[in-house]
């Protein structure tokens, strides 16, 4: 299993934990991606996933390329949107969906696009599950890995004043798509904000949970293919409309 | 001026309705109130057109047909107001019923892959080839 090379291990992050089980978590964890039109990457991601955990799910919001069959091929569990309804929708029908599985302990929320690295999303289960905290948010600002470029910045920046404003929690990060959240806490919460607002509502909503949660410092690899999906400025006025009128 | 006053309060309190969270009957009484307010006012201003000039100039403004415009602009945003949130929440329900949907599909998914993960273990140990335990067989359903 260990003999194909990570592709995302570039700072040799593995090899502090080489010693321990590389597939650890694979038992109790699900992985929850939202899928969509990511064909050319699905893949690839869901493949090196597969190398730690047993359980990726991916919830397919009506694409319209091959994402489906690429990740099913690749091993993952897919689930099918029959319209689009937004990346926030599909988070919460992964949710409900490991929900009715009886061996789910955590939840790993992963972006398709494979901008986050899987040793951080094991660092993170390592965190939750040694500490015994509910919710670990990765923060691309808690060290000087990531380089959003300054635009992205001021918008992130923005993002999480907003969202430590409307929560009462105080994060570095917001719209980060890597979480770990114990199954427990994941049923406490239903999401409504279908498109991308859901980032700043997750974390209001698990904050009233009350459970114990921590950030984690993790890297978020900019690849041009990632950039070109990203959101636009433009659409964190979108965001902001959608938290405001319900 | 009065039309000014009139007009920005109007539109500031079109604005808090929008932020307002949803209370679904309170919602459909206003707008009934409101077409209700809209048909009298109509009839009058048809039977008595010379009463939309006196009003208007009661308030400040010039002419009968200026009052109208400034109140078909507030009966505009009105409307989108009001549709914006119909949306909203007819986007809520397509999505609760988008995701009953997908979630019946995979639990049918799920119990077809798991009969069939059993039978084939039943096979294989009826044929007297070692077979899978059947934790092995359950595994690969998830």
């Amino acid at each position: 299993m260990r003999a194909q090379p990570i592709l995302f291990c570039k700072n040799g992050l593995m090899d502090s934990s080489a010693q321990v089980d590389p597939r650890r978590h694979s038992r109790d964890t699900w992985i929850v991606i939202p899928l969509y039109n990511e064909e050319s990457v699905i893949g690839r991601v869901v493949a090196e996933l597969r190398e730690h955990f047993d359980h990726i799910v991916c919830i397919d919001d009506g694409s319209t390329d091959g994402s489906i069959a690429a990740a099913e091929a690749a091993g993952a569990r897919v689930l099918r949107h029959p319209v689009n309804l937004g990346q926030g929708a599909a988070l919460q029908t992964g949710f409900e969906y490991v929900r009715t599985q009886p061996d789910a302990g955590y939840i790993v929320t992963f972006d398709a696009d494979g901008q986050h690295r899987i040793e951080d999303a094991m660092l993170m289960l390592d965190l939750a599950k040694r500490d015994d905290v509910a919710i670990v948010f990765g923060s691309r600002f808690l060290d000087d890995r990531t380089n959003p470029g300054w635009v992205k910045r001021v918008v992130l920046k923005t993002a999480v004043w907003v969202t430590n404003r409307t929560t009462g929690l105080q994060l570095t990060d917001a719209h980060n798509g890597l979480r770990v959240i114990r199954a427990d806490a994941a049923s406490r919460i239903t999401l409504e904000q279908d498109r991308m607002a859901h980032a700043t509502e997750i974390v209001l909503k698990l904050g009233r949970t009350g459970l114990p949660w921590r950030e984690f410092p993790v890297e978020l690899l900019y690849t041009d293919y990632s950039k070109s999906k990203g959101q636009s400025v433009l659409n964190s006025v979108n965001i902001l409309v959608d938290l405001l009128v319900k | 001026m009065w039309i000014q006053i009139l007009l920005v309060v109007a539109v500031i309190v079109i604005g808090l309705f929008l932020a307002r969270p949803t209370g679904g009957d309170s919602h459909l009484a206003i707008r009934r109130l409101f077409m209700f307010a809209f048909v009298i006012v109509a009839i009058v201003s048809i039977l008595f057109p010379q009463w939309l000039s006196y009003i208007a100039n009661l308030i400040g403004v010039g002419r009968g047909a200026d009052l109208l415009l400034y109140a078909l602009v507030l009966a505009f945003l009105i409307s989108v107001a009001t549709t914006y949130r119909r949306n909203v929440q007819l986007n809520r329900r397509i999505t609760h019923l988008a995701r009953e949907i997908t979630l019946a599909r995979a639990e049918a998914e799920d119990a077809l892959r798991r009969a069939a993960a059993l039978d084939s273990a039943r096979v294989e140990r009826a044929s007297g080839v070692e077979a899978p335990g059947r934790d092995d067989a359950a595994d690969q359903v998830g």
